[in-house]
């Protein structure tokens, strides 16, 4: 009887602003190569697959029809989840779970560079009746969000950019980020104006890229690996979709998805039992109110936070060490795949220059971005 | 319980009642663009085609030569191996005599039907084709199995796209070939 | 092998209907409660949902599941969309089917949408995007070609006139004339079939289901919940699925080896070894005349190039040997793609309980599927339930 999944395996392709050598299948087969190699299993020997992604980021209808060839998936069990990559993982955790698979192979990737005009994809998204009439510009939804959040926490807007500095500096430090850099608060608070408060350095530039990550159950993860990393929690959640009836100042969505992983870990002390946190932070305020949504800390003390370096490399709680979106790069459906690779890579002591020492536990979470007010978060332990 | 049992809801609208005004709508044209990069199997695929050439790609492990080239076999699972020039010839695998346009609006009256087929390419393994078009043939003549040949643009309008091949029309049979029976 | 227990115990659904006045959210909020009252369960009971639906495309909405979530009932909980294009339908009880057989739910909330009448000026125009982008929409295709070229393969491979096929889509919209959701059922003959408009030959109008706007919905409980919401649970004991390559130029087109693949996943899942007597009632999908025999032989109900013989023989007929479609279809219900799958799924489970009324098959069936395939003709998905 299986009771625990681990993950066994994980690839990546890193994340660039641009990849114009490669098509996506190439792209993504270089990821599901490595996974695989990395997982010591041939894709025939994989049970189930699963590949998250949406019909307009792919540019295709019925954008699921081209997932098998690059991934090794022809005619097995192979399906599309149109939302983030850690519901996807919840997703093949489940699969494992009944029993009727033993091995799940998962992947995300983004080719955001051949969107010419992400704006009006995002803004695509809007309800068509009453939102989209209005041309508001997705940013300022953020804006929306980003101000009411500062009123209710009493959070600067230095105290946001200073997200932004840390998390650029971090991805200096990791080689798949596509935009590191060492740059100080004034910096993000003097660049262009988007949709105030929301600076243009506040939010998080696009990224190509492809993670595959594969999952086995607990007999066979042992008979692979050394270092199974396991999954104890699982939570996801969809607040409503409609913009006027959210609450514009706390993250819902990643409460409730936070209380349902803890409750699957057996979590009661988030604080203390989570070593270090891979967070959205597709907008720089996201990553407070994300800490705060998660109980990592009070609302209203992120900001004090970030500032006083609680949450830097070697603070007592790393939040993005990897960079995060601010600093890998936003990667639509694979955003939660950079966050479970850099989870992976820190618990098997395998991150680098960046490596958090002694970590044993870690926490990913994410947002499906506007205007969506959906999330997901997996723990995931070495022990 | 019978679906009998329950009133079954969903309010059917005709064209007419949204033309009239008696329900409103809203309406959106997306505006979405894209341009996706090809990589190296397909980038290639169509530079050749701009050379008036068709190029597939072989797994020395499968031993398949596959069209469209790719850069990696999907059944074995690791990069393919060599480029192999095709021949601009091949085999109608199937067909259809189409009246209808990419949008569901019918063809023009005047306009010959467009004849699309599956067309698996001589030089490449068996069962391996491309979608694409048969001209210069009256639609009652077209037969699955018919050998045919790719009729190209001329050089000069050449782009690298696979529209560089025109259609494809119905083949002479070879010197020292027998025609098919 | 022993899985956690998984029952159906209640469903829902829409008229199927050309253009529905309802939004998606509506259309799918109206199943999703019909299939909790159906079942005497309230919203807060349901511990996830699962929706399904096709192509953002049809709705006209990016990012779609997010947009229904609300109808769908998913206000704060945990909810995803899954998707296997046309499959999707069938899929739907898979997806509902792996939250409680691993044990993370007991009470999932299962509803698919589609609203394909948003697209304008018709829905067919949202599939000149399926094909490649670079290789394939430069021909400007349109969704008919690869059909009309996948049923002119299979005529050919078997020798089988339009005249065989046409015989399916008059059983279909027959049948449907006692659905109360269906939107094109009517008494008609093989000639008027083989009359009508030919769009793509050898794809003529009347061997199409139409477009539709719908929705459906089921409940999916743990075996504890069902012993004590009814007496007459439907149980999922197979479930399959496979895709095939996307080159689907490459593929042989007479026969669809991935609902073979499925069809073989969820007959070893239920412990069925002889399919055409195991099997007592089947729904494979019908978007066109000739799947429903292309998907009788893939899931192996009978020989390869058999299957327009068994219709002509009356054996797929309600009352028949083998009742195929006894719903009525995509071809008689309509064709709401993800919708059409869960309402295969829902004939099966009033098959099953004896409650399809008017449709209901003779000889008290105990073991059906339903079926459902997408994508690029490469998707296949099944169902094996029991009573």
């Amino acid at each position: 009887m299986t009771n625990r999944v681990a993950i066994v395996g994980i690839g990546t392709t890193g994340f660039r602003p641009v990849t114009p050598d490669v098509s996506f299948r190439e792209l993504i087969f270089e990821a599901a190569r490595k996974a695989y190699t990395d997982a010591g299993l041939e894709p025939s020997e994989i049970d189930g697959f699963i590949t998250a992604a949406e019909d307009f980021v792919e540019g295709y209808s019925i954008a699921d029809e081209y997932c098998p060839d690059q991934i090794g998936a022809v005619l097995k069990p192979t399906q599309t989840i149109p939302g983030d990559f850690i519901q996807a993982l919840a997703t093949g955790y489940m699969m494992i779970m009944t029993g009727a698979f033993k091995t799940v192979a998962i992947e995300a990737h983004s080719k955001a560079s051949n969107i010419k005009n992400v704006d009006e994809l995002t803004g695509f998204a809007f309800d068509p009746v009453y939102n989209r009439p209005l041309r508001e510009s997705p940013h300022a939804i953020a804006g929306l969000e980003m101000m009411r959040y500062m009123f209710e926490t009493c959070t600067s807007a230095d105290q946001c950019a200073s997200v932004v500095v840390k998390n650029k500096f971090n991805a200096m430090h990791n080689p798949y980020a596509a935009f590191g850099s060492d740059i100080e608060t004034i910096d993000v608070l003097n660049s262009e104006p988007v949709s105030l408060p929301i600076h243009r350095l506040d939010i998080a530039q696009h990224a190509d890229g492809a993670v595959v990550a594969v999952l086995a159950a607990e007999d066979v993860a042992l008979s692979l690996t050394d270092i199974p990393i396991w999954i104890e929690g699982l939570g996801w959640c969809t607040d409503t979709p409609t913009l006027e009836m959210r609450d514009w100042g706390e993250a819902v969505y990643a409460a409730y998805s936070a209380e349902m992983a803890y409750r699957m870990a057996g979590i009661t002390n988030p604080a203390a039992d989570i070593d270090f946190a891979e967070i959205c932070d597709e907008y720089s305020y996201k990553e407070l109110q994300h800490m705060e949504a998660l109980k990592l800390c009070m609302p209203g003390e992120a900001g004090h936070f970030v500032e006083t370096g609680v949450t830097d490399i070697s603070g007592e709680l790393p939040i993005n060490v990897s960079g995060g979106a601010l600093g890998v790069g936003h990667l639509f459906e694979a955003s939660g795949a950079h966050k479970i690779l850099e989870l992976v890579e820190q618990l098997r002591g395998e991150a680098g220059m960046r490596q958090i020492p002694d970590v044993e536990v870690g926490l990913a979470q994410t947002w499906r971005g506007v205007p969506t007010a959906t999330g997901a978060v997996a723990i995931l332990s070495n022990f | 319980m019978k679906l009998e049992d329950y009133e079954l809801r969903g309010t059917a609208l005709r064209s007419s009642d949204i033309k009239k005004g008696k329900v409103l709508s809203t309406s959106w044209e997306p505006d979405l663009k894209y341009a996706w990069d090809n990589g190296v199997a397909i980038g290639r695929y169509l530079a050749e085609l701009k050379a008036g050439q068709i190029i597939g790609r072989a797994c020395h492990k499968c031993r398949r030569i596959m069209i469209p080239p790719r850069m990696f076999c999907e059944l074995c699972f690791r990069p393919t191996d060599e480029w192999i020039p095709l021949e601009d010839t091949g085999t109608v695998n199937t067909f259809s005599i189409v009246h209808v346009n990419w949008d569901a609006s019918r063809r023009k009256k005047g306009e010959p039907p467009l004849i699309p087929a599956v067309i698996e390419i001589d030089g490449a393994s068996k069962g391996m084709g491309i979608m694409h078009m048969l001209s210069e043939v009256d639609p009652k003549d077209v037969k699955i199995g018919m050998k045919v040949k790719a009729v190209w643009k001329s050089e000069e309008e050449r782009e690298g796209a696979i529209t560089d091949i025109l259609y494809f029309k119905p083949a002479r049979a070879k010197a020292g070939k027998r025609r098919k029976q | 092998m022993g899985y956690r227990k998984v029952a159906i115990v209640g469903a829902g659904m829409t008229k199927f209907v050309r253009r529905a006045q309802e939004t998606g959210k509506e259309l799918s909020w109206q199943a999703a409660k019909m299939a909790l009252d159906s079942c005497e369960l309230t919203l807060d009971q349901v511990d996830c949902v699962t929706l399904g639906t096709a192509p953002d495309a049809f709705d006209g909405v990016h990012m779609k599941g997010e947009y229904l979530a609300d109808g769908a009932g998913a206000w704060r909980k945990p909810y995803m969309r899954h998707y296997v294009g046309g499959g999707t339908g069938v899929f739907s009880p898979i997806h509902g089917w792996f939250h409680i057989a691993s044990g993370m739910a007991d009470i999932v909330l299962v509803v698919a949408e589609e609203k394909m009448s948003s697209c304008h000026p018709h829905p067919q125009g949202a599939f000149i995007t399926i094909f490649d982008h670079t290789t394939e929409q430069p021909l400007k295709p349109n969704l008919i070609w690869i059909f009309a070229l996948e049923m002119n393969r299979y005529m050919q491979t078997y020798g089988l006139s339009k005249k065989d096929i046409a015989l399916v889509s008059v059983k279909n919209k027959k049948n449907a004339i006692d659905h109360p959701a269906a939107q094109v059922a009517e008494e008609i003959t093989v000639d008027d079939v083989l009359n009508s408009e030919t769009l793509a030959w050898p794809v003529n109008r009347l061997d199409i289901s139409p477009a539709s706007d719908g929705a459906a919905a089921i409940v999916l409980v743990s075996e504890r919940v069902a012993r004590r919401l009814t007496d007459k649970p439907v149980w999922i004991d197979g479930v399959g699925f496979s895709i095939d390559t996307a080159y689907w130029a490459t593929r042989d087109l007479s026969y669809p080896n991935y609902v073979e693949t499925a069809a073989r996943m969820a007959y070893d899942m239920a412990g069925i070894t002889e399919p055409s007597k195991q099997i007592h009632v089947a729904e494979p999908y019908d978007p066109f005349d000739y799947k429903e025999l292309h998907h009788m032989e893939g899931l192996m109900l009978c020989p390869r190039g058999k299957a327009a013989q068994l219709t002509a023989d009356g054996v797929t007929q309600r009352d028949g040997n083998m009742p195929i479609c006894p719903s009525g279809g995509a071809l008689g219900v309509g064709n709401p793609i993800a919708a059409t799958g869960l309402m295969k799924v829902i004939e099966i489970f009033l098959q099953l309980r004896g409650d399809a009324g008017k449709r209901q098959v003779p000889g008290n069936p105990t073991c059906g599927l339903a079926q459902a395939w997408g994508d690029l003709m490469q998707m296949g998905t099944v169902v094996v339930m029991r009573s």
